[in-house]
């Protein structure tokens, strides 16, 4: 009984020495916290930030959106808002500019207004699963930042020309 | 300057230049530790802790400091007020006091007393009064939890620490620190901590205990209690606390470093130095504790002392005596 208790005892002396010997470890190996604005992480392209549209092969500011609208329906919080050019029926005049319809237009191809409200959006990746041309990913930018809640309804399609631009 | 010589043949007038140094010392070392604290915190959880304020964040304290001292003092409505404000400064006085007996060099004495090992036990005895005050006097329940707590920890610690500090005192023949470092000597094995391990281990263990460290937190446990009996302090209330935390753990381990490990003693370097460095080893290792154990539970901590720690130090002290006997007759 006594001599099981002081073997307890010295069994839990070890661990304490094991313990310290862990932080002791863990005291002098190398910080792992990158000093934000003198240094930057390098695991970008694993990062998973607002998504975007991708641009087509051929012309990379033009996106290969389709303008189904299968994205906007997979959103579960409807931050995405896919508008296209409704169609011109015969014998009317095309109104200038074109008018918008929320996609998919019979006879539209391609997206008037592709908006992101980030402010709902929660990452969740349903957009990018439902595409079915993979005219939608994560974009790998971590800087974005806003001063009211206005700057969260992302233009993506103006977001993919700026990006091309540069 | 011969006036000035002739004062400090005084030792009333030594007791007050020496206190007012002490001040001094107390103050600078409580923004030193707390950088040091925090930078240990840093590096065990590898980050790189203050960076920003000064050179490696080394005025970082500093700024606490200056804002601590800007915020308001409220006091609790239902509370005892002169108790309340009794409470810090009767934590922060007394430890001013245990700077006295301690030896920094072995030709600087500002203070010869015989007694100086328990002086500093008597006084460090206060600070558990301090607490039970800012407990009671907060009108709060937390904070009285705090303080009961730190009561029933002190009660239970100071018996293995009195008598860890015994076993030294009596192979060493003296309570005067000066004394007791003088019988160590220049290199390690001559020193206490070698020849008396159990005492030095169950003294540091009864340190952190005493001077409310984590693992042995409890008073101020904030999971359970939000601060302990410092809850209802802001600002410099707090403040105080805080500085007499950090100033009884310099003590502790000044105390350790006299009893243990020879104080003063060392080659090459002037003894002052060779005090100052063991004191820091000392504190960093009681550092590296708090960042590395979790807080025990509060009868985890009421039986290390009574079932372990109490029985160990009686049989040192006995073995003590005996050891100082048989050296007494040689």
């Amino acid at each position: 009984m006594t001599f099981s208790k002081i073997k307890d005892a010295l069994t839990g002396l070890k661990s304490l020495a094991i313990g310290l010997g862990i932080t002791g470890q863990a005291f002098c190996a190398k910080n792992v916290t990158v000093i934000y604005p003198k240094e930057e992480v390098d695991n970008l392209s694993t990062y998973r930030g607002p998504v975007e549209l991708v641009g087509k092969d051929d012309a990379p500011d033009v996106p290969k959106c389709v303008a189904c609208g299968v994205c906007g329906k997979a959103c579960p919080s409807n931050c995405l808002t896919i508008r296209s050019p409704i169609p011109v029926k015969d014998g009317e005049l095309p109104s200038d500019p074109a008018e918008m319809g929320p996609a998919p237009q019979k006879g539209a191809k391609t997206p008037g207004e592709f908006i992101l409200d980030f402010s709902l959006c929660s990452l969740c990746g349903q957009c990018v699963r439902a595409c079915a041309h993979n005219a939608l990913r994560y974009s790998n930018n971590p800087y974005l930042i806003g001063v009211n809640r206005k700057d969260f309804k992302l233009d993506l399609i103006a977001r993919l020309r700026n990006r091309t631009r540069d | 300057m011969n006036a000035f010589l002739s004062l400090i043949a005084y030792p009333a007038a030594r007791i007050v230049l020496w206190l007012v140094l002490m001040f001094a010392f107390i103050g600078f070392n409580g923004l030193i530790l707390v950088w040091v604290e925090r930078k240990v915190a840093g590096y065990v959880q590898r980050r790189p802790g203050p960076l920003h304020v000064g050179p490696m964040g080394l005025l970082q304290p500093l700024a606490d400091a200056v804002k601590l001292m800007g915020k308001q003092l409220v006091t609790p409505a239902a509370g005892d007020k002169v108790l309340f404000w009794a409470a810090p400064l009767l934590a922060f006085a007394p430890v001013t006091v245990c700077f006295l007996p301690l030896p920094f060099d072995a030709r600087f004495n500002p203070l010869p007393m015989n007694l100086g090992l328990v002086l500093i036990l008597a006084f460090s005895g206060l600070g558990v009064v301090s607490l039970c005050l800012a407990g009671w006097g907060s009108n709060n329940k937390w904070s009285l939890l705090g303080a009961a707590r730190a009561v029933a920890q002190s009660v239970a610690y100071e018996v293995p620490l009195l008598l860890s500090v015994m076993a030294v005192a009596i192979c060493a023949g003296s309570l005067d620190l000066y004394t007791i470092a003088s019988h160590q000597g220049t290199w390690p094995w001559q020193w206490y901590a070698v020849k008396n391990p159990l005492a030095f281990f169950i003294f540091l263990v009864c340190a952190v205990a005493e001077t409310n460290r984590a693992p042995f937190d409890l008073p101020e446990a904030e999971s359970e209690l939000t601060a302990g009996f410092h809850t209802e302090y802001s600002g410099m209330g707090f403040g105080l606390f805080f500085l007499a935390e950090y100033a009884n753990m310099v003590i502790v381990s000044g105390v350790a470093a006299a009893l243990f490990l020879g104080a003063f003693q060392g080659p090459f370097l002037p003894g002052v130095w060779w005090f100052l460095l063991k004191i820091y080893c000392i504190l960093v290792f009681i550092i590296w504790l708090r960042w590395t154990f979790p807080r025990v539970r509060f009868d985890q901590l009421l039986n290390i002392s009574w079932k372990w720690l109490t029985p160990l130090a009686l049989l040192d002290f006995a073995l003590a005596v005996v050891v100082a006997g048989l050296g007494a007759h040689k």
